[in-house]
């Protein structure tokens, strides 16, 4: 084992052009995950967890959008900027990667066998007898029945749950070293989503993959993850380990997030006004203010908040915040 | 797409003019469509007001056969019989723009009326109708409709009507797909729940809003129909005594290799016509459907 | 539902469309002005009402519309459509003999606008502001409103004046020697221009096609996971991306067949190709009904067949289909 991440992302900013302007979808984000580590990045809709996700696959749409600056790195080989065919081979390779909607994110109109024995056969010099056998057994591992029937099964002939598993045996069929899991239950029923987090959880002891675990359900975070990053309208608000994070949030975010999952909260009585959600929208980015994104919702605003955007700053070792009110309570 | 492919584009700004006045706007901004718009102008004053300038009997010989353009005074030249082409320019475009405009009249009201009762009732009446519809698209419509003016005869009626008889399916097919559609939205499964009579509902209330890709498919039916009836003359199945683009170019086919520029130039006046028109049907379906467009 | 079954259907299907052929066909021959003993009379320079009776008669013209209904679609179950007054050979032996040249001038042009309008919508899609992108619009353009006959004519002129090297009519050599290859040769080269022709329509259609289902299928979740697995974008496009869009093609394609056998009417005409429009128009002209109401059915005929085909190959391609 290596004591250095990983995976590292530092001060990565991403760019869209819009017709409305320049909007910043990625402002210096600095994300590790070291080896058989689960990272959790959680948020609401828009708050660019799908970008960054995509811009370590070097898969963030352009036009219109851009990596502005930035590095991110896979062990010490540097992905921003890497020539195209040479990421081609750590795509699926080193890095694997699960979307969100199982239902449109596998070709209808190829097997599942056929879909994972591609991938094999792209990233590792064997035949097609062996490929199609590495998808049956990669389908054995995600647990679904009949493996060697359901390889010759097209998607729709699937539920969404032997989907996405199918997206996950896809994604860790070449062993990848990292998997990012981009959001893998949300499109999912509330019993399939548990089944596919234990199969995460144990496809992960099994193999030591590290997994980027992207999603809007701090209660999934807490079930999986080891540390998390908490964002906000392009940025991350807080971050550290999972347990700590969960049980001292300091940015008033992640309290809000944590109020949304019932059996996190601390002291659910006090907070069950605000359990429904946090009021207010997420921001449009081309319109951000100099102040801190949060402001207009935040129940703790000051002054300051809405003329100075705050930095992350160390509350507790490993433990860092981006919030006044935070800081402030500090000093 | 992902929830960050959206980096929340702001509405496009609220403006409180017409929906008329919009669509207007809309087109303009549609520099290919304004130009056929101007070109389509150009044509039509060029067939309509063009013989009251160049007053010129179109059926008179004139000067020799083969007169190449330009010579002699003869701008577009002379055709087999010696007679003007430019003559014969205006007076056939008027034949061959109104046997299209009425076939298109023909063929959408056909295919209206098919499609807007198939969708309207659905069920057995649906099935049978599209049946019909299927039926007539397998028919080969240019020898369908040449069997018709040769059973019937050729005349401009029967040519109007066999084009307009052979070309309504795909009508039918946008006018049921937007009745299906239609016919699920509120404010019409509350007016077929209440008392309304059904023909009050198909064309008062359903048609009116179907009507924009109905008028786009329209259009495109204008443009087809001309190129049908020019068809059809090059055939020589079309009134031998009415003049049209069509039959220009078929009458003076023999002589192509001597005077290739008589059946050319009917020929890019066809092509610039259904290309006006055509332009100006992308400018209306961008128009009529903004939607369609903003991906 | 499996394929045989499917097949079943759809040819029952295709039968039931035929007899409604038939009828329409007798139905239009019966409402017409004029029928078959008008134009024997005519042939034998008139004839008095008895003569006249007899024939009508004798060709069971008298019997009620219905009877004579079931004796036509009963004959041509037998694939007896009638005789020819005009060419004096029964009219099923005469379409017999023109349906290969319509047939393969109708098949090559198609095979050829669908590979290259393919190739060309693929090629524009992987550039949507490019080069490519920018000729296909246009050939779109040109192809919907250029009259057929129109751009036949002038590459005649154009082959005939500037480049001879493509014969320009007819669909082989007058003088008839050389083994099966030989004369596969010379057909091929008379078919060259016939076929351009007819396929630059729908070449136009294709490519436009391919490209506006192409981008919409670029911008699919499943196109993101083809990259996200490492696929080069070679295999994107052609594999991953191709495959799905050919559905709507295929769709098209099909619908599209009935207006292409039309458009084969004219280019034959234009190039002098001996085929079953030249055939319809002739026996117009001559006013040979049984002739041209054979070749209308033998035209829906083909239709039909294509449309089977077409279902099949569209059930092949996309297995939501097959399955549903």
């Amino acid at each position: 084992m290596t004591a250095g991440p990983l995976l590292s992302v530092t001060d990565l900013v991403v760019d869209f052009k819009t017709r409305a302007g320049n909007a910043r979808v990625l402002d210096h984000i600095s994300l590790d995950v070291k080896e058989g580590e689960i990272l959790g990045i959680v948020g609401e809709s828009g708050c660019g967890k799908s970008m960054t996700a995509l811009s370590i696959m070097g898969l963030v749409p352009n036009p219109p959008g851009k990596i502005t600056s930035g590095s991110i790195k896979l062990g010490d080989q540097e992905l921003v900027d890497m020539d195209i065919e040479a990421l081609r081979k750590i795509r699926g390779k080193e890095i694997g990667m699960i979307f969100q909607e199982p239902m449109t994110s596998l070709n209808p109109v190829f097997t599942v066998g056929e879909q994972i024995a591609e991938s094999v056969r792209l990233h590792e010099n064997v035949g097609a007898k062996a490929a199609h056998a590495r998808a049956v057994e990669m389908l054995k591992a995600v647990e679904i029945p009949e493996p060697e029937a359901r390889a010759h099964a097209y998607p729709h002939q699937l539920s969404g749950g032997m989907r996405q598993r199918v997206m996950i045996a896809m994604a860790l069929s070449c062993r990848p070293r990292v998997l990012i899991a981009d959001e893998p239950t949300t499109a999912l029923d509330t019993t399939v989503q548990a089944q596919i987090f234990d199969l995460l959880q144990n496809l992960q002891d099994e193999t030591g993959t590290a997994i980027v675990l992207i999603t809007h359900d701090m209660g999934a975070i807490a079930e999986l993850a080891d540390t998390v990053a908490v964002m906000y309208a392009g940025k991350i608000v807080e971050k550290g380990k999972v347990d700590r994070v969960l049980s001292h949030p300091d940015h008033p975010y992640t309290k809000g997030l944590i109020a949304c999952v019932p059996h996190l909260s601390a002291n659910p009585a006090a907070i069950s006004e605000r359990l429904m959600e946090i009021p207010g929208v997420v921001p449009a980015l081309t319109d951000l203010g100099t102040g801190c994104a949060f402001a207009p919702r935040c129940s703790e605003v000051i002054t300051k908040c809405r003329t100075d955007s705050p930095r992350l700053f160390e509350t507790q070792p490993e433990h860092k915040a981006a919030c006044w009110v935070a800081q402030k309570e500090m000093t | 797409m992902s929830d960050t492919m959206q980096p929340a584009q702001p509405e496009p700004e609220i403006q409180s003019t017409s929906p008329l006045r919009e669509m207007v706007s809309m087109f303009m901004r549609n520099y290919a469509a304004v130009a056929g718009l101007v070109l389509l102008i150009a044509i039509v004053l060029f067939v309509f007001v063009g013989p009251l300038i160049h007053r010129t009997d179109p059926f008179e010989m004139v000067w020799a056969p083969f007169t190449f353009p330009g010579q002699e005074g003869f701008l577009l030249g002379t055709d087999y019989l010696g007679r003007d082409i430019l003559a014969a320019m205006m007076v056939g475009g008027q034949v061959s723009m109104a046997i299209g405009l009425a076939a298109a009249l023909v063929s959408v009201i056909i295919g209206v009326t098919v499609g807007a009762f198939a969708g309207y009732y659905g069920g057995v009446i649906e099935e049978l109708l599209m049946r019909f519809t299927e039926f007539f698209q397998v028919l080969p419509t240019l020898l369908f409709s040449m069997v018709i003016v040769a059973l019937f005869g050729a005349s401009l009626l029967t040519v109007t009507l066999a084009i307009g008889v052979v070309s309504w399916t795909a009508v039918a097919r946008v006018t049921r797909s937007e009745f299906l559609r239609i016919r699920e939205l509120e404010y019409v499964a509350a007016a077929r729940s209440g008392s309304a009579r059904d023909l009050y509902l198909i064309f008062k209330v359903i048609l009116p809003n179907a009507l924009p890709p109905i008028v786009v498919q329209a259009n495109l039916m204008v443009g087809s129909a001309i190129l049908f009836e020019a068809a059809l003359s090059f055939l020589g199945l079309s009134d031998p005594n009415v003049m049209s683009w069509g039959q220009v170019i078929g009458s003076n086919r023999p002589y192509i290799l001597d005077a290739g520029f008589a059946v050319a130039i009917p020929g890019f006046a066809i092509f610039l016509t259904v290309l006006a028109i055509s332009l100006v049907g992308d400018g209306l379906n961008d128009a009529l459907n903004p939607k369609l467009r903003q991906r | 539902m499996g394929l045989g079954q499917i097949l079943a259907k759809r040819v029952g299907y295709g039968l039931v469309l035929l007899i409604a052929v038939l009828i329409l066909n007798f139905t239009l021959i019966t409402v017409a002005p004029g029928d078959v003993a008008d134009s024997i009379a005519g042939d034998m320079g008139g004839a008095d009402a008895t003569v006249m009776a007899e024939i009508r008669e004798r060709y069971g013209l008298d019997k009620p519309f219905l009877l004579q209904l079931w004796a036509y679609v009963s004959k041509v179950a037998f694939l007896d459509l009638g005789y020819s007054y005009f060419y004096n050979t029964p009219v099923t032996t005469l379409i017999l003999e023109k349906l290969p040249a319509t047939l393969l001038l109708v098949f090559s042009s198609q095979i050829l606008a669908i590979t290259v309008g393919t190739l060309l919508g693929v090629m524009a899609a992987r550039k949507p502001n490019g080069f490519v992108s920018m000729c296909v619009t246009f050939l779109s353009l040109f192809g919907f409103a250029a009259p057929v006959f129109w751009s036949g004519i002038l590459l005649i002129i154009a082959f005939v004046s500037i480049f001879p090297i493509f014969p320009v009519g007819g669909m082989s050599s007058a003088i008839m020697e050389g083994g099966f290859f030989a004369r596969a040769v010379d057909i091929a080269y008379h078919l060259f221009l016939p076929m351009v022709t007819l396929a630059s329509i729908y070449l136009a259609l294709y490519s436009r096609l391919t490209r506006a289902s192409m981008l919409e299928v670029l911008g699919s979740d499943y196109v993101r996971t083809a990259r996200a697995k490492g696929l080069a974008e070679n295999k994107v496009f052609y594999k991953h991306a191709l495959k799905n869009s050919l559905g709507p093609l295929v769709t098209v394609a099909g619908l599209q067949f009935s207006a292409v056998m039309s458009g084969a009417v004219v280019v034959e005409a234009v190039f002098n190709w001996p085929g079953l429009g030249t055939l319809a128009l002739q026996s117009i002209l001559a006013r040979d009904t049984p002739t041209i109401m054979g070749i209308l059915f033998f035209s829906s005929f083909v239709v039909i067949i294509v449309n089977i085909v077409t279902d099949i190959v569209l059930r092949l391609i996309d297995p939501r289909i097959r399955s549903s």
